[in-house]
C-alpha cells in the first residue's frame, strides 16, 4: 500500500478543526452508541469465542514422550521481533453515503497513532487506514473510498488482488488483479495480504459474492461482500506495522541501488 | 443584532442536522443524498450586502466541508449560490416585495410559484457545482446526470417539507423597524 492520499488534507486549520468537529462528534457519538450496543456485543462475543478457541486447554498432545524443543539460542520473541502492535480505539464519526468516507476515531497523536497504521472492526473485519491524526482524533480513510487500494488475497488458492470500492453499495467492494485461470467460487474468503505495508496479513476483508469477468483485460471483476457493516463500526482496533519504515527504507534503497547500476 | 443571533442560530441548526441526521440516514441507493443545509443561505434577508453573501456561504460551506473532511467541496458550491441568489430574486420577485413588505424568502412573502422556482435554481446549480467537482474524480457521465436529477428531487422534496413543517413568521417591514 503504497497509495498517498493527502491532497485534500492540507486544508487550512484543518488540525484545529478536527479537534473542534471530534469533540461534538464525541458527545453524539455517545448517544449514537446506544443504537449500535446488540450488534457489537455480538461481534466482541464471537471474537472472544474465536480467541477462546486458540487456548491451550482446547489441545491435547497425543504422545507424551514426544516435546517440541528449539534448535537454536533463544531470543525474546515477543518484544525485540515484534512486527504489529494493535490499540483500542472508538469510532466517533462515520458515514457510508458519500463517494469518499471517512471515519473519526478518538485516538490522535497524543496517543501513538500515526498515518498510515490499519483499523479493524472489533471483530476483525478490515475498516481501512489512518490518513491523518490530530492531537487527539484521528481520521481514516475507509475501504469505502474511491482512492482505498487494498492489497488482498484469495484464501483458498492464495492469489493475490487488489480490492476497491466502486461507489455503488457500501456493502460490496470490487477484488481486481485475480487472472481467469484461477478457480474462484461464490463464498471463497478473502483476506488482506501478506505483502502490505499498513494491513497485518490474515484479516478478513469479505466473501466473494459475484464472479464476473472483465473482457478488455481477462482478469476476474469479483464482487465482494464485505465482512464489516460499515453503517455499524463502533469499536476497532488500531494496528500499526512496527517494521514499516525499515521495509519502505529498503524498497527505496534498492530502487536507488538500480539506478546506480544502470548508469554504471 | 437580533438577525444575527437568529441566523447563528440557523446556521448551527442546519449544520447539525445535515451532518447527525441527513449524512446518517442508511444508505438507500448511492443517487440518494439529501442536502438541506444550503437552504440556511436561501433563507438569508434580502438586504444582506453581496460581499457579506459571499463571506456568510463561504463560512457554511467550510463549515459543512470540516465536519465531512472534504475541505472545499461544498464551500465551492455555497459561494456560487450565495453569489447567484441576488440575481435570481432580481429577476423572480417583485421589487416592492423585496425591498418594501418582506424581510427573507419564503412562500408567503412570495407566494409558492416563485418561492419553489427560486428554491429549484439554487438548489440545482448547487448540486451540479457540487457533484461535478466529486465526478471529475470519479463516476461516469451517465451517473453524473442522474445524480444531479435524483439529489435535486431529494433536496426540493425536503424544502417543501421544512416549509410545511415550519412556517417562519414574517416579520412586515415597515419605515421604523
Amino acid at each position: 500500500m503504497l497509495f498517498k492520499y493527502n491532497r485534500f488534507h492540507r486544508a487550512a486549520f484543518l488540525g484545529k478543526a478536527t479537534e473542534f468537529t471530534g469533540s461534538i462528534n464525541t458527545q453524539v457519538d455517545k448517544v449514537d452508541d446506544y443504537f449500535h450496543l446488540r450488534e457489537e456485543n455480538k461481534r466482541v462475543h464471537r471474537m472472544n469465542d474465536s480467541l477462546m478457541n486458540l487456548l491451550r486447554i482446547n489441545y491435547s498432545i497425543p504422545d507424551t514422550g514426544q516435546r517440541l524443543f528449539i534448535d537454536s539460542v533463544r531470543i525474546d520473541t515477543t518484544i525485540q521481533y515484534r512486527r504489529y502492535l494493535s490499540r483500542d480505539a472508538k469510532v466517533v464519526y462515520n458515514s457510508v453515503i458519500s463517494e469518499n468516507n471517512y471515519l473519526q476515531l478518538n485516538r490522535g497523536a497524543n496517543h501513538g497513532i500515526k498515518d498510515n497504521m490499519a483499523v479493524i472492526n472489533s471483530d476483525g473485519g478490515v475498516v481501512g487506514f489512518i490518513i491523518n491524526v490530530s492531537p487527539n482524533f484521528s481520521q481514516v480513510l475507509s475501504l469505502l473510498h474511491t482512492k482505498s487500494r487494498v492489497p488482498a488475497v484469495l484464501k483458498k488458492t492464495n492469489t493475490s488482488g487488489t480490492i476497491k470500492w466502486d461507489a455503488e453499495d457500501p456493502r460490496f467492494l470490487i477484488l481486481e488483479g485475480i487472472s481467469k485461470d484461477v478457480d474462484v467460487i461464490k463464498g471463497d474468503t478473502v483476506l488482506t495480504s501478506q505483502y502490505a505495508y499498513n494491513y497485518p496479513p490474515g484479516y478478513i476483508i469479505g466473501r466473494i459474492a459475484g464472479v464476473n469477468t472483465n473482457k478488455a483485460t481477462g482478469f476476474y471483476e469479483l464482487k465482494v461482500r464485505s465482512a464489516v457493516n460499515f453503517s455499524s463500526v463502533q469499536q476497532v482496533f488500531v494496528i500499526e506495522n512496527l517494521q514499516r519504515t525499515e521495509q519502505l527504507q529498503l524498497e527505496r534503497d534498492t530502487e536507488k541501488k538500480l539506478e546506480m547500476e544502470k548508469r554504471n | 443584532m437580533n438577525d444575527l443571533l437568529k441566523n447563528i442560530f440557523r446556521l448551527v441548526i442546519f449544520l447539525l442536522i445535515q451532518v447527525y441526521v441527513l449524512n446518517k440516514i442508511p444508505h438507500l441507493h448511492r443517487f440518494i443524498v439529501p442536502y438541506l443545509y444550503y437552504l440556511f443561505l436561501l433563507w438569508l434577508p434580502f438586504t444582506m450586502p453581496r460581499l457579506t453573501l459571499l463571506f456568510v456561504g463561504f463560512i457554511t460551506g467550510l463549515s459543512l466541508d470540516y465536519f465531512t473532511l472534504t475541505p472545499g467541496l461544498h464551500t465551492a458550491a455555497c459561494v456560487l449560490i450565495a453569489y447567484v441568489r441576488p440575481y435570481i430574486i432580481n429577476i423572480l420577485i417583485a421589487k416592492e416585495v423585496t425591498e418594501f413588505k418582506y424581510h427573507e424568502p419564503s412562500p408567503r412573502g412570495m407566494g409558492w410559484g416563485p418561492y419553489m422556482v427560486y428554491a429549484l435554481i439554487l438548489t440545482f446549480l448547487h448540486h451540479t457545482y457540487l457533484i461535478l467537482l466529486q465526478w471529475l474524480q470519479f463516476g461516469t457521465f451517465l451517473n453524473f446526470i442522474i445524480k444531479i436529477g435524483a439529489t435535486t428531487a431529494i433536496s426540493m422534496l425536503l424544502i417543501l417539507t421544512v416549509e410545511l413543517l415550519f412556517s417562519r413568521i414574517l416579520k412586515y417591514r415597515t419605515n421604523t423597524a
